[in-house]
């Protein structure tokens, strides 16, 4: 298939982000030998740094330096896009808040397929492009293919790709004249960044994290008397801060905080790539589920199928009694 | 402010065990338990509390096979005075631009100034909210964690990486695609769902909705699930096993070995 890819390089303070050799290696093992076009927009002199830092990478790297892009709003981002790419072009995004935001209503714009949140590719034949996908929150995986016929946007899931190794000497094409004058009916104001909350879990070395699993906020008891007898801070999954029982600041994910502990133990908690994507340094994972097909059991090192109703209260006294 | 709100109908992942039927074809459909989507009901308690402040309407869409009664009159019982059942077998099969079509389609046979969807359903693709923006050509804005109403344009906040918020002002009529933890969904009681029991539900096939079935279903589909597979795992982890006491014997073991009791 002869298809032009072109690939959005997600960036920040004159960096681009760790997604831009992601997409590239998703872009060579998807199509051998393509040279992939990188897609840089932005502001101001610092976007300059980004597109020749891509261009180490990227054969050909399309800057769009522009104001009115100071901040991704995908809502001046789609227009743009719509506007420059040739027809038939396969567009590759980060599954991330951005990607989410322009994806969907771009493959339409282009009326082009739409693929997102790919985990992994399984080749193409003819038009048909074949991925694999997660669904029911990694519960189960699926191919999933897709005609590119017309063309097609396909976002990849952050982390799921090794990084490419950057061997380009690419040329800086500068397209920022086609971007002037753009203007939406969302208008970006600013940031407000997520409030610290009463511990600092990013700290901590042993960490005990429940999640919906424990089924009630009187239960919680349970897990804090497990950490008490351990010594350990209890942190926890999201559901847990969408009902409130404990602060944001808690919250282990990609919407949470980052983590490194050396110890974690996930009670009732299924592993969705949300919740793992906030645990870093390799953790030792203990997971207690009583679905063995939970998903956290392939990301832990040592799982146990039980009731945390019933474990949690034996382990905290056999702790209780060790110490 | 008159608000639709679409809602899917789906196995709920929390209460299910998912697996794999024979042949890849499907997931066991045997025992599973339905519920809406998570996030829809989020959806739902943010317009019903937007009508509450803003005056209103707040009219529920679901898409699917008339199983999803149960989960129109569910979010009714909520507080949504009006429910909407889009079902046609010519509708089957259709990939997320397809769902995006036939919601447009109930979009304009009403008149709304604000359509919400969930963030995302059970297959993770958090497309249908911002294809039907696209389609409908209205601003949209995913994953909102807050809604003020401001005159003809709304104030609203979007999640973004490490829980940061971003702050936007967008035009009405507009989509967007509500994210858990913007409000707590209230509880619906038996009593509530009695209340709505004998309201009147319209059901729009194709050709009410003035959609051509051509353009939507598997046929149309670009996008097609081939199969479902359970990867093969890498290692995985090691499981212990045995009575409760005596799995919490070799944790605390482990867990002294690996410094986690201090
Ligand atoms: C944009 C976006 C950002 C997100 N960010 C985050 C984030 O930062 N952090 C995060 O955690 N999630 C995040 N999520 C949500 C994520 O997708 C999952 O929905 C969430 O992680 C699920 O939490 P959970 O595992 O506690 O609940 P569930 O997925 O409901 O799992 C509960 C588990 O408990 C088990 N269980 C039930 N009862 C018992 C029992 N009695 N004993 C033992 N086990 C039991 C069940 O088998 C199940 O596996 C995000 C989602 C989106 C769309
Ligand atoms: N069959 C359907 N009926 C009504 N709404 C739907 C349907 N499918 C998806 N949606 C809406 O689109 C949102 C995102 O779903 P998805 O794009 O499939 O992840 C859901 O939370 C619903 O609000």
């Amino acid at each position: 298939m002869a298809t032009q890819v072109f690939a959005l390089i997600p960036h920040a303070g004159g960096k681009a982000d760790d997604a831009a050799l992601e997409l590239l290696n998703a872009a060579q093992t998807l199509f051998p030998g393509c040279a992939p076009t990188a897609l840089v927009l932005g502001s101001g002199p610092s976007l300059g740094a980004v597109a020749t830092e891509v261009a180490a990478a990227f054969p050909e790297v399309w800057s769009f330096n522009q104001e009115s892009l100071a901040y991704p709003n995908a809502e001046l981002i789609r227009p743009l896009l719509t506007k420059v790419l040739p027809a038939g072009a396969v567009v590759m995004l980060s599954h991330s808040t951005l990607g989410i935001d322009l994806g969907p209503g771009l493959s339409v714009k282009l009326g082009a397929a739409y693929l997102p949140d790919v985990v992994g590719v399984d080749g193409v034949e003819g038009s048909l492009v074949k991925v694999v996908r997660q669904e029911f929150a990694g519960q189960v995986s699926a191919h999933v293919q897709a005609d590119a016929s017309k063309g097609l946007v396909i976002s990849f899931r952050p982390g799921s790709f090794a990084p490419a190794t950057a061997s380009a000497a690419g040329t800086v094409v500068d397209k920022s004249a086609e971007a002037a004058g753009l203007t939406a009916r969302r208008r970006f104001l600013e940031v407000v960044q997520a409030e610290a909350g009463d511990v600092d879990i990013t700290r901590e070395d042993v960490l005990v994290s429940v999640g919906r699993g424990i089924g009630e906020q009187d239960n919680l008891s349970l897990v804090d008397e497990l950490a008490e007898a351990m010594g350990a801070t209890v942190c926890c999954s999201r559901p847990i801060v969408d009902a409130k029982w404990l602060d944001k600041g808690r919250q282990v994910g990609t919407s949470g905080q980052t983590v490194k502990p050396k110890i974690y133990l996930a009670l009732g908690i299924s592993g969705a790539f949300q919740h793992l994507g906030g645990l870093k340094g390799s953790p030792f994972i203990v997971a207690v589920n009583k679905n063995p097909k939970a998903p956290i059991f392939q990301a832990a090192q040592v799982g146990v199928v039980a009731d945390l109703m019933e474990l949690l209260p034996e382990l905290t006294e056999q702790i209780q009694k060790a110490k | 402010m008159d608000i639709l709100v679409c809602v899917k109908r789906v196995p709920d992942s929390a209460e299910n065990e998912i697996s794999v039927a024979a042949g890849g074809a499907d997931i066991s459909r045997e025992d599973l338990v339905y519920a809406v989507n998570e996030w829809d009901n989020y959806a739902v308690e943010e317009a019903i509390q937007i009508v509450e402040r803003e005056g209103g309407s707040v009219t529920v869409v679901a898409l699917g096979d008339s199983e999803i009664e149960e989960s129109v009159r569910r979010e009714m019982a909520m507080g949504a005075e009006q429910g909407l059942m889009l079902v046609d077998g010519a509708f089957t099969g259709s990939d997320g631009l397809g769902v995006a079509t036939i919601l447009k389609a109930a979009v304009q046979k009403g008149s709304y100034d604000l359509v919400l969807t969930g963030a995302q359903a059970d297959d993770g693709a958090a497309q249908v909210g911002g294809m039907l923006a696209a389609l409908l050509d209205y601003p949209y804005a995913s994953l909102v964690n807050r809604v003020e109403v401001a005159g003809k344009s709304l104030r609203i906040g979007r999640e973004i990486e490490g829980g940061s918020q971003e702050l936007n002002e967008i035009d009405t009529p507009c989509v967007l695609s509500i994210q858990t933890g913007i409000n707590e969904p209230r509880y619906v009681g038996l009593r509530g769902i009695r209340k709505v029991a004998s309201v009147e539900i319209p059901v729009l096939d194709a050709a009410a909705l003035g959609v051509d079935a051509a353009a939507v279903g598997q046929a149309a589909a670009k996008v097609r699930r081939v199969d479902y597979f359970v990867p093969v795992a890498g290692a995985g982890a090691e499981m212990l096993t045995g009575s409760t006491k005596e799995v919490a014997a070799q944790l605390v073991e482990l867990l002294k070995a690996k410094g986690g009791i201090n």
